[in-house]
């Protein structure tokens, strides 16, 4: 799986791009939470995987021993997907609003600062 | 010293306060100021000329070699007492030019600021302490060449100015840099002591140079730089006097003047010099005579001062620089009075067109006398300093061993021009005969007259005792710019019928003859304008005007206000920097030999693989929103089983419970965000997956890399260990997250906090409701 991995990551990679390119709002929706989900495995991979273990110590031992996953990597994107699910959530209603105020889902609309 | 500039500038910026305080009379203080610096500089005379200089040196940054040094020898002297004088005139002067005007105390604050760092220049003796006063002076007469600011003329002047002198004051500190490092010292008394020869044969010595004189013409208004300064004349008269004759432009040939005995000697420092100052004066002489305002011709004349004087340094004998020393001050009294007297004409008649001034004499009378006193110095009659400032430039040319006739040539067509252009400003404006001589607005007062009819009459009396006062300070002077050699000048008015006599007779009757010829050349001048299209001030316009554009239109390419357009130039330089590393370093990606790696693979992870491919592909083409949002959550399942498949079960229980709470967050907002349609041009589509492919393509690579060669980290090591027996968890991944890194732990918990506030506040705010829910 691991040779999969970036192969699996690069396509999630190109798609959620493609999707914040786009025009339409809801689009833009998706692409970030999948560029926030391709961002997460991307950081988990590039931490050093390895199958069978977790990183939890047995009640018979002190210390963990080896081999048992890098626990770091994994910290960091355990609040990685809370504070990306915050700034979706953030996304999702502010795009809501946007267009219940401007009555428009194009993106190209929003290029002022002013209603126009 | 260091506390006459400090004097200066607490005065400049008093200036303001005495203005509310005093009125009109702030003048009083103001010109208190300029006489006591003259009184002391005068005091200092006799110490100079017995052969002293006097240093006073304060540590301001050692380590960078940046000390407030001052050195007072025979040059600086000289210019510090032009510059004091003058200053006390001016401010006079002002005093009844600008008597009325609102901002006068604003003026003053200007103008004795510029006169301030002026000193500042002239005193200095380290480079950086010269470089901050000589851009102190670029941006005070940027401040008062724009004093006018409500006019757009003198605004684009001020700009104009202050760029070119700004940008050539960078190049001098370039300059000076390299020639510190050159010669080793940051003074210039150091400088000059260590030897020219070590400077001159060093390899830095080339830039050195070009860098200074880039500096030092800009600043003199040498061409192709000229162009500022006649466009400076936006600024008041009083300005005009005391910067753009007298003092600022200056500033370029004192500084040449300094460097001489360092830089000076070789032949391209002397054909830089000639060639620059030759065509300056030459230039300069010519478009004088096209000009009809009294203060473009002016400017035009000081331009071609500016240049004979940057020739004379360029031929750097003796003889020679004791012509620019003196022609430099009889040019500064002469001219200094005429842009005086074109100023009180200006002020009295409301015009400086040549062509509506007749007559003036009457009512001006001793207006007319002051100019009539600088024009005879100016033209080099016998008897006023200015026949002993042309008779030594002659001379000097004559002398001269390389270019001789060259720059006689120039010597005289200048000569020939200032003839001309002091009859005009002279005979022509006030005593020619005339029927209609020209109306005055109101008379001139005694301030207008009397500081160019001092000035005029110092000419005068510097002519009839040469040899008796301004000789002995010139001399000091020039010891100064020739340290090495001996001088010993004698200046007398009077030396037989010499040839040099006969060329200043013949000067004389062909400037006259060119006077007479005058207005059948300003006839001819609208033809000469469409050269001008192709001088360096339109180059300067145009240069200017397409720099801006340019500006604005790559800021509005760059930001255009598209959100994907930023998007895509991020990923775009991303994706180029990767590539560079990628292409630079070229890294080896062995996929095939990794065979038992692909050997391995269980079907239940292909499987995995083929689902989330097909699930992105399908997302891809679908126009539900419903499908999408649940497709998206398909895949967010899946990468929780990714998670779990290697190791990781806290952060695959996150990843579900969110991708849950996402989906459901979807769903119950669904109705109300925006229904799906193609809004993308098909080029655009296509554009937009090329860079979509590009980008997923180097990090698909990067990961592959990266696998390839994994690096360990030593925090495992610690987290393993230090997990229980410190924080008495088991769980490694949780233990990092509550005890280790709480603190972290409790600003993911505020950016929550921050996002939930946000979020209700977006939903329940209405802002037409004045904020309220």
């Amino acid at each position: 799986m691991e040779v999969l991995l970036p192969f699996l990551i690069g396509t999630l990679f190109s798609v959620s791009l493609y999707f914040i390119l786009h025009r339409h709002l809801f689009k833009l929706i998706l692409g970030l939470i999948l560029f926030g989900l391709a961002t997460n495995l991307f950081l988990f991979v590039v931490g050093g995987i390895s199958t069978g273990d977790v990183a939890i110590i047995p009640l018979d031992k002190e210390v963990a021993e080896d081999p048992f996953p890098d626990p770091v990597p994994q910290a960091l994107l355990l609040t990685a997907i809370v504070i990306g699910f915050g700034l979706q959530a953030f996304a999702i209603v502010l795009i809501r609003r946007v267009y219940e105020t401007l009555k428009s889902n194009n993106l190209d609309d929003l290029k002022t600062t002013d209603k126009t | 010293m260091l506390y006459t500039l400090l004097a200066g500038l607490l005065v400049a910026f008093a200036a303001p306060l005495l203005y509310n305080w005093l009125g009109r009379y702030t003048v009083f203080p103001l010109a208190l100021l300029p006489l006591c610096l003259f009184l002391y500089f005068c005091a200092q005379v006799p110490q100079v000329l017995e052969g002293g200089s006097i240093l006073q040196s304060v540590t301001w940054v050692p380590e960078l070699g940046m000390n407030l040094t001052f050195q007072l020898d025979g040059l600086s002297l000289l210019f510090a007492l032009l510059i004091s004088f003058f200053g006390f005139l001016v401010v006079i002067y002002a005093y009844g030019y600008l008597g009325k005007h609102p901002l006068l105390g604003r003026f003053y604050m200007y103008l004795t600021l510029f006169m301030t760092s002026m000193l500042g220049v002239v005193m200095a003796d380290n480079i950086f302490c010269l470089f901050l006063f000589w851009e102190l002076t670029s941006i005070s007469s940027y401040l008062l060449i724009g004093f006018n600011h409500d006019q757009k003329e003198s605004r684009t002047s001020a700009w104009q100015a202050l760029l070119v002198t700004g940008g050539g004051g960078l190049a001098l500190m370039g300059g000076l840099i390299l020639l510190s490092i050159a010669s080793g010292s940051y003074t210039f008394s150091g400088m000059i002591l260590s030897g020219s020869g070590e400077v001159v044969t060093h390899a830095l010595y080339l830039p050195a140079v070009l860098l200074v004189l880039l500096g030092c013409f800009t600043k003199s208004a040498q061409f192709p730089f000229h162009f500022w300064l006649p466009n400076a004349m936006a600024a008041p008269t009083p300005v005009s006097a005391y910067l753009h004759s007298a003092t600022m432009v200056k500033a370029g040939i004192y500084l040449l003047a300094r460097l001489s005995p360092v830089l000076g000697g070789t032949e391209l420092w002397m054909t830089a010099l000639l060639v620059v100052g030759g065509t300056t004066a030459v230039a300069g002489a010519l478009m004088a005579l096209q000009q009809t305002d009294l203060k473009a011709i002016l400017a035009y004349t000081t331009i071609s001062a500016l240049g004979l004087l940057v020739m004379m340094l360029g031929i750097g004998s003796v003889l020679a620089i004791e012509a620019m020393l003196v022609f430099l001050l009889a040019h500064a009294l002469y001219k200094g009075t005429l842009f005086l007297v074109a100023g009180a004409v200006d002020h009295s008649t409301g015009t400086r067109q040549v062509s509506e001034l007749r007559g003036l004499g009457r009512n001006m009378t001793y207006t007319g006398i002051a100019a009539t006193l600088a024009a005879l110095s100016m033209a080099g009659v016998i008897s006023f300093f200015g026949f002993v400032g042309k008779e030594l430039l002659y001379e000097a040319s004559l002398e001269s061993k390389v270019f001789n006739w060259f720059i006689l040539g120039v010597n005289i067509l200048a000569g020939i021009t200032f003839v001309a252009v002091a009859t005009l400003m002279s005979y022509r404006l006030f005593w020619a005969k005339t029927c209609h001589p020209t109306a005055l607005l109101h008379h001139a007062s005694p301030n207008l007259y009397l500081p160019p009819l001092v000035l005029g009459l110092i000419g005068l009396v510097f002519g009839l005792i040469a040899g008796l006062f301004p000789a002995p300070l010139l001399e000091r002077a020039a010891v100064s710019i020739l340290p090495r050699q001996h001088v010993h000048f004698e200046l007398a008015l009077w030396h037989g019928f010499t040839p040099v006599f006969g060329l200043s007779m013949l000067t004389l009757l062909l400037g006259y003859l060119l006077y007479r010829y005058l207005p059948g050349l300003y006839k001819t001048t609208p033809r000469l304008q469409k050269l001008y299209r192709y001088g360096p001030d339109s180059l300067y316009q145009a240069g200017f005007e397409g720099f801006l554009k340019e500006a604005k239109q790559f800021i509005n390419t760059l930001q255009n206000g598209y959100l994907r357009n930023y998007i895509i130039y991020i990923v775009l330089f991303f994706c180029g920097l990767m590539l560079f590393v990628l292409w630079r370093d070229a890294p080896h990606v062995n996929l095939l030999g990794r065979a038992d790696i692909w050997q391995e693979l269980q079907l239940y992870e292909v499987i995995l693989f083929v689902l989330v491919v097909a699930a992105l592909l399908y997302i891809l083409g679908t126009r539900s929103r419903l499908t999408s949002i649940v497709v998206m959550g398909l895949v967010g399942y899946s990468a929780a089983l990714v998670y779990i498949l290697y190791g990781a079960p806290d952060v695959a229980a996150t990843q579900l419970l969110i991708e849950t709470l996402t989906v459901v967050i979807f769903v119950l907002l669904l109705h109300k965000l925006p229904a799906f349609w193609y809004l993308s041009h098909q080029f655009r589509k296509y554009k937009f997956i090329a860079i979509s492919i590009l980008f997923g393509a180097v990090m698909t690579y990067t990961l592959l890399l990266v696998q390839e060669h994994a690096v360990e980290s030593e925090l495992k090591e610690f987290y393993g260990e230090a997990s229980y027996l410190q924080a008495h968890g088991r769980n490694v991944v949780n233990v990092i997250l509550v005890d280790f890194r709480g603190l972290d732990t409790l600003g993911e918990i505020t950016v929550l906090a921050v996002a939930a506030l946000g979020i209700f506040a977006l939903l329940r705010l209405k802002p037409e409701k004045g904020g309220k829910p």
